[in-house]
């Protein structure tokens, strides 16, 4: 039972984890990408950008979550939401914006959002540093390790406080988005506007109203998920080289274009990632007895080292480009 | 058929104004980090900035003269930069000398059986099997046979970094290694253009962008094979090193080595654009669905053009990791090695070998003097600081006015698309007829 409980730490909950993180990011990604059509390679450094904001805000008010029990930066995520949703309109506005007003290829918006992204990662480090920085300023990251009432069980379940926080939000934005898409009127229009930006235009619907607000549910999901990813590990200023390609790997995975497939996307890259560095002899330790001798006296049965994590993404994004390029749910083929 | 189109339309024979005047500027900027920062300094600048123009002609001919959108620069310069370093450095005795290279071999013809096992299975249809069983077949027998030989490979590896650190190099001169360099990244090039060339442009970008941080990844952790994060030095020159000459002189020469390259890359480039075979590439490039109409293989010749590119990147980089004399795999950044290059050439002008030599040149002297400037600036800010309000500066002033270079670069990217979509030195399109 042991190395159930120990497969559960490091696939179920750690597979969750980045499988969250995966799906928030990649969701921006993909709004962006049907409503403006490129892909926006600067994503992963906007949500970096969102997790520096909430690091100055919180050593700049280290008590603010004191009074209601939780840690100051969970406090002041709304206000780095705010602060990263203005700066993705102001990047669209100052880069974006007179590039579309000239019909640029793709590609070349694509290029542009390159240059963003050493733009941003510029200020982030000329500002922060180069080292890795904790989000808990002036709070105590709890660790919570829960020990299952089974017989001959020692290793107890362990999960941390943001993690926790972790999950909840990520339900909270999934519910949020599927209500904002279905029910308003600015989710109909940005969905108008994502099946066909002509007849949207043509039908009324304000196009500049809905790319401003594609920007801001971007930048306010990218600041959320830059910000419990930072709140779980450090706060690194090149987090972003890292995370740029599971992220697109999550949203192509899940078809581009469509939010929930973009979140089914990071849960399966997250547990592709986690299964593949998990090491399966562990599992076969309690057979040991009855197996024969080369398979238990194989060492390590991980398919990939951690240090080769990156290779994994890249391989679901080259399978499923070759053998179903649209997806799981069918979406566009950018 | 109207010909008043003036910005693409070149007026034939005109005086070449645009190119005198800018090249002229670079002479001037070029002078001015001579006076400023002393000739050995300078020098090596400037070869480094050859390098570079290699690596920008090989991204310049993907780009600009077919319009794929390579991301994955690093790990071209990378595998060039491996191979300049397996090739050239003396040979490790006390890994040749033991069993080890044995051991070596037979995994790696495990390997290879392996390879030819599963490739086996893809093909059981042929002889009967159902579709859905030779894939689960094929599946499983992959992932079964990847573990042996990963495990295999894992205790050889081990023993060779116990007991000899690396597997050394072979000791030949460093021609054969910038020429194997620009191979090797051929061939990977040739499989990732297989896989991801039938895909549009920006999956392309996302897909090199990966690969190349895979193939760093690779040459990281395999301590066996380059050493790692412990570093190979020193690399030998193909010229008299600066130990034997002094500094100058050495980077001079070797300066003029990679000029020479240059001037050869240069011409052979030129040629071929203006060639049945380049012409045929421009219109695969701005209408792929006439050029297929018209008969040309268009996935052929898009894998070659992108092979090409490939083969000079692998040049370039092993010419640059044998000049700074080290293979630091942890040394390769997507900035310096994917990003600076982009900036060359679209700063220089896709598709105009000219305009990305210019390019090469001036991007190179903003990058390496922004971290200067920006330090300059920096500090004068902290000392007006400190006398108007007592502010106090953070100390690591220097680490960090060297990402002020990120900043520079972006801005640079952003700026040209927005005011030189074309590149100072556009591409001359030719309008027959």
């Amino acid at each position: 039972m042991n190395e159930l409980v120990f497969f559960l730490n490091n696939v179920v909950i750690a597979g969750s984890v980045t499988g969250s993180i995966y799906a928030i990011g990649a969701v921006g990604v993909t709004l962006v990408f049907s409503i403006m059509r490129f892909a926006h390679f600067a994503h992963a450094d906007i949500m970096t950008f969102g997790a520096f904001m909430v690091m100055l805000l919180a050593t700049a008010f280290p008590t603010a979550g004191a009074a209601i029990g939780v840690p100051a930066a969970l406090v002041l995520l709304p206000v780095a939401m705010a602060l990263t949703a203005a700066l993705a309109v102001g990047i669209d506005r100052a880069f974006y914006k007179p590039l579309r007003a000239h019909g640029v290829k793709p590609i070349v918006m694509v290029i542009a959002s390159l240059g963003v992204t050493l733009m941003l990662q510029g200020l982030i480090r000329l500002f922060s540093g180069t080292g890795g920085q904790s989000l808990y300023v002036d709070d105590r990251k709890e660790i919570f390790r829960l020990t299952l009432p089974l017989e001959g069980v020692r290793v107890p379940v362990v999960i941390t406080e943001p993690q926790l926080y972790l999950f909840v939000l990520t339900i909270a934005c999934v519910v949020g988005l599927h209500l904002f898409l279905s029910r308003s009127r600015l989710g109909k229009a940005m969905r108008a506007m994502s099946d066909n930006p002509d007849l949207a235009q043509a039908s009324g619907i304000n196009t500049h109203t809905i790319v401003a607000v594609t920007w801001v549910i971007a930048g306010g999901l990218a600041a959320i998920a830059g910000t419990l990813l930072s709140l779980d590990v450090t706060f690194k200023p090149d987090l972003s080289f890292f995370l740029l390609l599971p992220i697109f790997a999550a949203a192509i995975v899940g078809g581009v274009g469509h939010p929930f497939g973009a979140i089914a996307g990071g849960f399966v890259v997250g547990f592709a990632e986690t299964l593949a560095v998990f090491n399966w002899g562990v599992l076969l330790r309690p057979f040991r007895d009855s197996l024969p001798e080369w398979l238990a006296g194989a060492g390590n049965l991980a398919f990939v080292g951690t240090e080769y994590k990156i290779v994994v993404p890249f391989f679901i994004l080259v399978a499923i480009l070759v053998w179903r390029p649209t997806g799981i749910f069918k979406g566009k083929v950018i | 058929m109207d010909k008043t189109r003036p910005d693409t339309v070149a007026a034939p024979r005109r005086f070449p104004l645009r190119e005198v005047v800018l090249f002229a500027a670079l002479l001037l900027a070029v002078l001015g980090v001579y006076a400023v920062m002393g000739a050995a300094y300078s020098t090596r600048m400037l070869v480094e900035a050859a390098c570079y123009a290699i690596l920008a002609l090989g991204l310049t001919i993907q780009w600009g003269y077919a319009g794929q959108f390579n991301a994955g620069v690093m790990g071209f310069v990378a595998l060039g930069g491996f191979c300049a370093m397996t090739f050239s450095v003396p040979v490790n005795e006390a890994f040749w000398g033991s069993e080890l290279p044995g051991e070596l071999g037979r995994v790696l013809l495990t390997m290879v059986a392996a390879a030819l096992v599963v490739f086996g299975a893809t093909r059981l249809d042929r002889l009967g099997v159902p579709k859905a069983l030779r894939t689960l077949i094929a599946v499983v027998l992959a992932m079964v046979l990847y573990l042996v030989v990963i495990n295999a490979l894992r205790d050889v590896t081990d023993q060779i970094e116990a007991r000899a650190g690396f597997i050394g190099g072979l000791g030949l001169p460093v021609g054969v290694g910038w020429i194997v360099g620009g191979a090797l990244a051929g061939g990977v090039g040739y499989f990732i253009g297989r896989v991801c060339l039938g895909l549009r442009s920006d999956y392309l970008a996302i897909a090199t962008l990966g690969i190349a941080e895979i193939i760093k990844a690779f040459l990281k952790n395999s301590d066996w094979l380059t050493r790692g994060t412990a570093t190979v030095s020193p690399l030998p020159w193909p010229v008299p090193a600066p130990a034997e000459v002094g500094f100058t002189l050495a980077r001079a020469l070797y300066l003029s080595v990679t000029a020479v390259m240059i001037a050869v890359i240069f011409f052979l480039l030129t040629r071929a654009y203006y060639a049945p075979w380049g012409r045929m590439i421009r219109a695969i490039r701005d209408n792929e669905v006439s050029a297929a109409a018209m008969g040309k293989d268009i996935n052929r010749r898009r894998l070659e053009i992108f092979v090409l590119g490939c083969i000079l990147m692998g040049i370039g980089g092993a010419a640059l990791a044998s000049f700074n004399s080290l293979f630091d795999p942890q040394g390769y950044l997507p900035l310096n090695h994917t990003f600076l290059v982009l900036v060359m050439v679209i700063l220089g002008g896709p598709g105009n070998n000219l305009g990305t030599l210019f390019g090469a040149v001036t991007v190179y002297i903003i990058w390496i003097m922004s971290g200067p400037i920006a330090l300059y600036l920096m500090e004068l800010a902290v000392t007006l600081g400190q006398a108007s309000f007592g502010w106090e500066a953070p100390t690591n002033l220097d680490s960090r006015a060297l990402q002020a270079r990120v900043f520079v670069i972006g801005l640079l990217i952003t700026l040209v698309l927005r005011f030189a979509p074309k590149g100072l030195l556009p591409e001359k399109v030719i309008h027959h007829g």
